[in-house]
């Protein structure tokens, strides 16, 4: 039968989304979306050792938007910044038990916002 | 996830635009249709005879609702996309001779605009007549559109999404100056504020049964007497010819008795829940940066629709649903199958960050006044919780 709407697990990060917020004077920010295409994410990372010590997002957007926010935080909580850049958007989706099809491009920023946030890290590292 | 189930209350359907419980007295005069009367009334015998009778029956009822002429001007259609079909090809091909040009305003629902689209491609010229901010046709800007060329222009009687009624007689008026007909959709409007077709001066309507509570699959077009059209759906000739096809008979049936108890119910149920209503905006109103969209006061008496800054409507949707057991419309962009956000949203000049935060309430016959606060306090937790969750 064709998969409708939402798996459990997408509806569950969204009601009860993990890690949101901000963190004050974050080692790396990444925002990526436009309010015009209707989804915005923010993701602020605190970096110990080359480990993702913490991570908070702030997302304007859809169902699966703040889903994907939530779940790639906790999936990439106590990685090394080279195993996350390495998370996909399609590993968010799996983790969700997948996306509807429209879903996948438009609302699964999440992976490309982190990978902004650890791009923003290494700048300010390599830039002291 | 359970003990969130478990704490919610029963199910609030504020999602009437979309989909109504067929009226339990519909049912109940329909269902013989559906086992010891199902016949066929092309058929010459008594069973078959009694299916017209009972078809013929249910068209006089619809045009007493709508005031027509008389019960042939009414065509049964499998709904409102098929009557707006009909309405829209039907009548610009068979007059193309007369002209070439076909209007129909920006917030015209989809099955209206993309038929037109169609017609475009096959050589006729399209025209969008604008809306001001409320959802209210420009009669100005319709009037410099309008020449004696267009044959048909299609104007919504109130908008599904925004709730404004359109001066209709007004429209009429500067149609027929130089145009030739006046198409209405009616399909949001009927069985919720009385219709006049004569008194309006329109030439053609839409209506859909579901929407005063009669069944699915059942629609109807009113075509004045004299207007031509042609058929879109050759067949066997029923519907004077312009629909073939074998009847819906327990749809249509429900949809002249669902019209019959709007007729005679209208007028109470719409004061009744144009209070709710009243009560509901006040209240959502009081939330931070929440707006109104449509018409303030020429809107339909059962709609609420709303816009909220820095969230986004698919979201809303989901919260209400599934923290509040109510389910509510959005005319977002993630919401749709195209991924645009509502066209409608954008002609009243809402920008596309603003059209993708709208929620659409439409009050129904279940509803009932001690519901209000419950909607407003789901409403104001939703628009809070997404807000603090937000990026902007």
């Amino acid at each position: 039968m064709v998969e409708i709407g939402y798996s459990k697990k997408v509806l569950d990060h969204f009601m009860n989304p993990r890690n949101v917020g901000t963190i004050e004077d974050a080692d790396g920010y990444g925002k990526v979306g436009n309010p015009v295409c209707g989804d915005l994410m923010e993701m602020f990372i605190r970096v110990k050792d080359g480990i993702i010590t913490d991570i908070k997002f702030k997302t304007f957007g859809c169902g699966s938007a703040i889903a994907t926010s939530s779940m790639v935080t906790e999936m990439v909580k106590g990685m090394s910044i080279e195993e996350a850049m390495k998370v996909t958007r399609n590993d968010v989706a799996d983790e969700l038990d997948g996306l509807p099809p429209q879903k996948m491009h438009c609302s699964n920023l999440a992976a490309d916002a982190l990978h902004e946030a650890i791009r923003d890290y290494r700048k300010k590292r390599d830039g002291k | 996830m359970l003990s969130l189930a478990s704490k919610m209350g029963k199910r609030i359907h504020l999602d009437h635009a979309s989909a109504r419980p067929v009226d339990p007295r519909v049912v109940a005069f329909a269902q013989p249709y559906l086992g010891e009367n199902i016949g066929n009334p092309s058929s010459l015998h008594s069973v078959g005879l009694k299916a017209r009778r009972a078809l013929e029956e249910a068209r006089e009822e619809v045009a007493k609702l709508i005031n027509a002429e008389e019960p042939e001007s009414i065509i049964f259609t499998s709904g409102a996309t098929e009557a707006n079909n009909l309405a829209i090809r039907g009548t610009a091909l068979r007059n193309a001779q007369k002209g070439k040009k076909v209007v129909a305003s920006a917030i015209e629902h989809i099955s209206v605009l993309n038929p037109m689209k169609e017609l475009q491609k096959g050589g006729f010229e399209f025209h969008l007549a604008p809306v001001n901010s409320t959802g209210t046709v420009d009669l100005g800007r319709l009037r410099e559109i309008i020449t004696e060329d267009t044959i048909l222009t299609s104007i919504i009687m109130a908008n599904n999404e925004i709730g404004t009624i359109e001066p209709i007689k007004e429209i009429a008026e500067v149609v027929h100056q130089k145009g030739l007909y006046l198409h209405v959709d009616a399909t949001a409007a009927a069985g919720c504020i009385p219709i006049d077709v004569q008194a309006d001066g329109v030439d053609l309507l839409t209506l859909s049964s579901n929407n005063f509570y009669g069944p699915q699959g059942a629609g109807a077009l009113y075509i004045r007497p004299k207007v031509k059209v042609q058929p879109i759906l050759p067949g066997g000739g029923q519907e004077r010819g312009l629909r073939s096809g074998t009847e819906n008979i327990f749809a249509i049936v429900g949809m002249g008795e669902a019209a019959r108890i709007a007729q005679a119910e209208m007028g109470e149920e719409a004061r009744r829940l144009k209070e709710m209503r009243d009560k509901l905006i006040e209240e959502i109103l009081k939330i931070e940066e929440a707006y109104l969209t449509g018409h303030p006061t020429q809107r339909l008496p059962h709609h609420a629709s709303f816009r909220f800054s820095r969230i986004e409507g698919e979201s809303i949707l989901l919260n209400m649903d599934m923290r509040h057991n109510i389910q509510v419309a959005t005319g977002s962009a993630c919401s749709s199958k195209t991924l645009e956000p509502s066209h409608v949203l954008l002609a009243i000049g809402l920008k596309h960050e603003e059209a993708h935060g709208s929620m659409v309430l439409t009050l129904g016959r279940g509803n009932r006044p001690e519901e209000i606060p419950k909607i407003s306090e789901a409403v104001k937790e939703t628009v809070e919780r997404l807000r603090r969750v937000s990026a902007l």
